[in-house]
């Protein structure tokens, strides 16, 4: 498997003649476009996560033009196919790979020991190792922002989440869209609808028509396809988009969006492989460190509304504002986070129960 | 709950279940004339896709219709050559097929993704199709009512018209109908290419009218449903209306169930709902008659040569 990259950096170094520039952290000759590889659990399609990460692969492209040479594989599933999939970027002579979903954890560990040069970073996972970074985005941060836009618009003080399944990740969005939208509307409700699968664009169009026929005037999901925002603009409620901006799903009842960005982390990272500098480490980082952002705001959305959410996000990234601060109960009254204190990481990273308001 | 929720609960079941009812109204025709076709989650997906792709080109949901069915045909006539001209094994071919269909759908899907069209709308005028009440029997667009006099239609067709039985006779035995002077191959090429055709109504049912976009495999497994409702309806067109509905019903009123709050129910468990009424069904289905089958047609899944 070596061979093949020796091979390939013989020919560039014949080929290219004596190298020019200094060698740069002991490794590759300079003149050897740097491999970067991604792999995607999805089709790239034109919106959702796997799209938001092929954007972050294409600000890397802008950004360092024919120094790198970024390549990736779509569509691979979370098993043992994805090994084979890693293993193939690795020996297609990438120097960094990105893996971009949860179930990429073990393969990307288990290949990551069989090529100790290469640098591997896994999004969402917690298992590290000396050549495997993690790195995740803080969406409760955005969810935040939306809720505060839900407790002002919607009528009914009830929102309806699609949700797929209840992991940490998933009941932290809840929580936190359900903990700004009562600071707005204190009696402010949130309908779960747990559909158990991250991806069924007719299922997820029911289960908002479910919500908003039991009084849901606000929409927003944590699945994949942007059916529950169709289903929304049919009914004239307003909803969110998921990941990336899907305005053009629902151009009225889209209010504003999660959007993920990954392009200024990728582009970090490359650079660190470029001067040597990369090190393994975990990044959850947010609004401030620009991972998460918001869709520019719908004209529907009040001034009111807008003024608060835009409050929130400033408050965010002052760090004054931290969408868990204390004091937070479960739905038993026991509480989780004391008054004042902000939740941990750890206790976000392991929630498993719900706030006040959130019917699930 | 007013009334015009009830309302709202039928349309969204009626629309759950159109999709299904089609793809497997489509397969009963196709096992009848003792073909097994398991690729109906694959022609659904081209006739999904090629829906789409027409409508969002052309503009007209209609040519987008036509075109579902032609994409369903073509693919079910895949099918047909191999197993049938080329005595192919049905099952395996049957699962290629949808393998086949997944892939080409993503392929020729892959420039429409994020783009959407109108929705395909109700048959009626506005005042009948908006009233409140009236709009659960006048709100339905066209494909619903299609899907309906089809399954009027097949049954009437399988039960009471000489090409009928026919059909039927080619799947109890292919051997004596091909003695009496029966064409069991062209009869077979005809039922696979009606039953591709309303598969790919069906999966058109869902990029024109349930979401009116195209993803990837939107039809999420949907085509595995109708062909387990054919066995459910144990190969009678009435039946497999009830279970389709059924099916719809169980579907919806989960997602209402949730929607309503009603929280003692776990979430994975209601999901499973549907499938554990397929179960019951079935088990009380063969519970009741004595022999325990459950009518499959004779020559179903067998190759057939006239040589």
């Amino acid at each position: 498997m070596t061979s093949i990259i020796t091979r390939r950096r013989f020919n560039f170094g014949a080929g290219a003649a004596a190298a020019t520039l200094p060698l740069i952290g002991g490794q590759a000759s300079a003149q050897a476009p740097l491999g970067v590889g991604f792999i995607y659990v999805g089709p790239v399609g034109d919106h959702g996560w796997t799209w938001t990460h092929d954007q972050g692969r294409k600000a890397l492209e802008k950004e360092f033009g024919d120094k790198i040479k970024t390549s990736f594989i779509e569509n691979v599933a979370e098993g043992p196919d994805a090994a084979r999939a890693i293993r193939q970027l690795a020996q297609a002579g990438n120097r960094i790979i990105f893996t971009t979903s949860f179930g990429f954890m073990n393969p990307t560990i288990q290949v990551a020991k069989q090529f100790p040069k290469i640098h591997f970073e896994h999004a969402t996972g917690y298992q590290r190792a000396e050549n495997v970074a993690t790195y995740n985005a803080r969406f409760y941060e955005g969810r935040a922002v939306i809720g505060t836009i839900a407790g002002h618009m919607s009528k009914t003080g009830q929102a309806g989440y699609i949700a797929s399944f209840p992991i940490p990740e998933v009941v932290m969005g809840i929580n936190a869209f359900t903990l700004a939208a009562r600071k707005v509307n204190p009696n402010f409700k949130t309908k779960v609808i747990w559909a158990s699968t991250w991806y069924d664009p007719a299922k997820e169009a029911d289960a908002a028509k479910a919500l908003i026929d039991q009084g849901a005037d606000m929409i927003t999901q944590h699945t994949d396809s942007a059916a529950a925002l169709q289903a929304a603009e049919q009914r004239g409620v307003f909803a969110f988009g998921q990941a990336s901006d899907m305005k053009a799903f629902a151009p009225k009842a889209h209010l504003s969006a999660i959007v993920d960005d990954w392009s200024g982390y990728y582009i970090k990272r490359v650079k660190e492989v470029m001067d040597g500098s990369w090190k393994s480490g975990d990044v959850w980082g947010g609004i401030k460190d620009g991972f998460v952002k918001l869709a520019p705001y719908n004209d529907a959305v009040t001034p009111a509304a807008r003024a608060a959410a835009d409050e929130v996000q400033k408050g965010i990234v002052a760090g004054t504002l931290h969408p868990f601060t204390g004091e937070l109960k479960d739905l038993k009254g026991e509480v989780r986070v004391k008054a004042g204190e902000k939740a941990s990481d750890e206790v976000l990273s392991k929630m498993d129960w719900y706030v006040d308001g959130v019917q699930a | 709950m007013t009334s015009a929720i009830l309302v709202s609960i039928l349309m969204t079941l009626v629309a759950a279940s159109t999709p299904i009812l089609l793809a497997a109204l489509g397969e009963l025709v196709v096992e009848k004339s003792g073909v097994l076709n398991l690729g109906v989650e694959g022609m659904m997906l081209t006739g999904a896709v090629a829906g789409f792709a027409v409508a969002y080109s052309s503009g007209s949901t209609t040519l987008g219709l036509v075109a579902a069915l032609a994409a369903g045909v073509a693919t079910a006539m895949i099918f047909a050559v191999l197993t049938l001209s080329l005595t192919a094994n049905q099952v395996a071919t049957g699962l290629a097929l949808t393998i086949f269909g997944i892939g080409a759908s993503s392929l020729i899907g892959a420039g429409f993704v994020g783009r959407t069209i109108t929705r395909l709308g109700p048959v009626f005028p506005e005042a009948l199709a908006g009233h409140p009440i009236l709009r659960a029997v006048f709100g339905h667009d066209i494909v619903v009512y299609l899907s309906l006099a089809l399954v009027l239609a097949v049954s009437l067709f399988l039960r009471k018209t000489r090409p009928g039985l026919i059909l039927r006779a080619v799947g109890e035995n292919d051997a004596s109908a091909h003695a009496i002077g029966y064409p069991v191959i062209a009869i077979r090429y005809g039922a696979i290419a009606f039953g591709g055709a309303l598969a790919g109504l069906g999966g058109a049912y869902f990029s024109l009218a349930l979401t009116p976009m195209w993803a990837d495999r939107l039809t999420a497994g949907r085509g595995w449903i109708a062909l387990a409702l054919v066995v459910f309806a144990a190969w009678r067109p009435g039946r497999l209306l009830l279970g389709a509905y059924l099916f719809g019903a169980v579907m919806t009123l989960e997602l209402q169930a949730k929607a309503a709050g009603i929280t003692w129910l776990a979430p994975e468990l209601l999901a499973t709902a549907p499938y554990l009424a397929t179960i019951a069904v079935l088990t009380m289905m063969s519970l009741g008659r004595k022999t325990g089958r459950l009518d499959a047609p004779a020559c179903l899944g067998k190759p057939f040569s006239a040589s």
